[in-house]
């Protein structure tokens, strides 16, 4: 199972701004080992934020995304209090949801 | 760990890897276009990915915003946001015109503010191209960075 992201999500006027941080290797299946055998690839592929369990964004990402990906967004319409879940899911089928309470 | 186990399961993730993504994009729902963005991620060069992405003759847009550095000095890691100031915008995607598959990510953004910041690589110095889905327009926008130490070769 893969770490947890670290999700801070803050509150200023009605508008959430929501930093996530994943932990995922990001694989891009262009490197090659040291024995010269190309590490495949292995990369978040899908993901999706919700707002109290309402869909507000889809990303669709390539293995071109930075290692350990960063992601930066803002929800408006959001109150103290109100849930926003994220989900990733890689190209290996593994999944990970996290969520965190906006401040 | 076992060698031979580790070999094979490194083998069965590569062959599974674009099933899988295929699969993925047909289960989700309300996204009539997954099998577009799969083989969007596939191509090479600005034009080719715009045509996968069904953006040809997208248009370029002062209200397309790229937020990002002229010079990054490590291509594993280069910030760059993605935003737009047209009404209506749906859709939000980056390309790097000189990585090996151009299209980075693409953000749906019905319930969120139109401006994404991520972090990406880039194999090299090149021109990365922002799309942007508005009222079912495509618009763009382009900005070159330098990338001093390449993030894709290891």
């Amino acid at each position: 199972m893969a770490d947890p992201m670290k999700i801070r999500a803050k509150l200023s006027g009605d508008v959430a701004d929501v930093r996530v941080l994943m932990a995922h290797e990001m694989e891009t299946g262009q490197r090659k080992d040291s024995a010269g055998n190309v590490i495949p690839a292995w990369y978040i592929s899908k993901v999706t934020a919700e707002l109290n369990g309402k869909p507000v964004m889809k990303a669709n990402w390539g293995p071109a995304i930075a290692k350990n990906p960063y992601m930066q967004f803002q929800v408006p319409g959001a109150k103290a209090g109100d849930k926003i879940a994220v989900t990733w899911v890689d190209n290996k089928g593994d999944t990970r949801t996290d969520e965190a309470v906006i401040n | 760990m076992n060698q031979t186990r580790r070999t094979a399961l490194q083998v069965a993730g590569g062959v599974s890897a674009y099933a899988a993504l295929v699969s993925i994009g047909l289960l989700r729902p309300g996204q009539a276009n997954a099998e577009e963005i799969a083989a969007a991620f596939k191509t090479q060069g600005i034009a080719e990915t715009l045509k996968a992405l069904g953006a040809e003759g997208a248009v370029e847009s002062a209200d397309v915003l790229i937020n990002a550095p002229d010079i990054a000095e490590n291509g594993a890691v280069v910030p760059v946001g993605v935003g737009s100031k047209l009404p209506n915008t749906e859709m939000l995607a980056l390309l790097v015109e000189k990585n090996p598959n151009a299209l980075d990510g693409t953000y749906e953004v019905a319930g969120i503010a139109p401006q994404v910041n991520m972090r990406i690589k880039m194999g090299q110095s090149s021109d990365v191209v922002a799309v942007v889905k508005a009222d079912g327009k495509y618009y763009m926008a382009r900005k070159e960075i330098k990338v001093t130490l390449g993030g894709c070769g290891g």
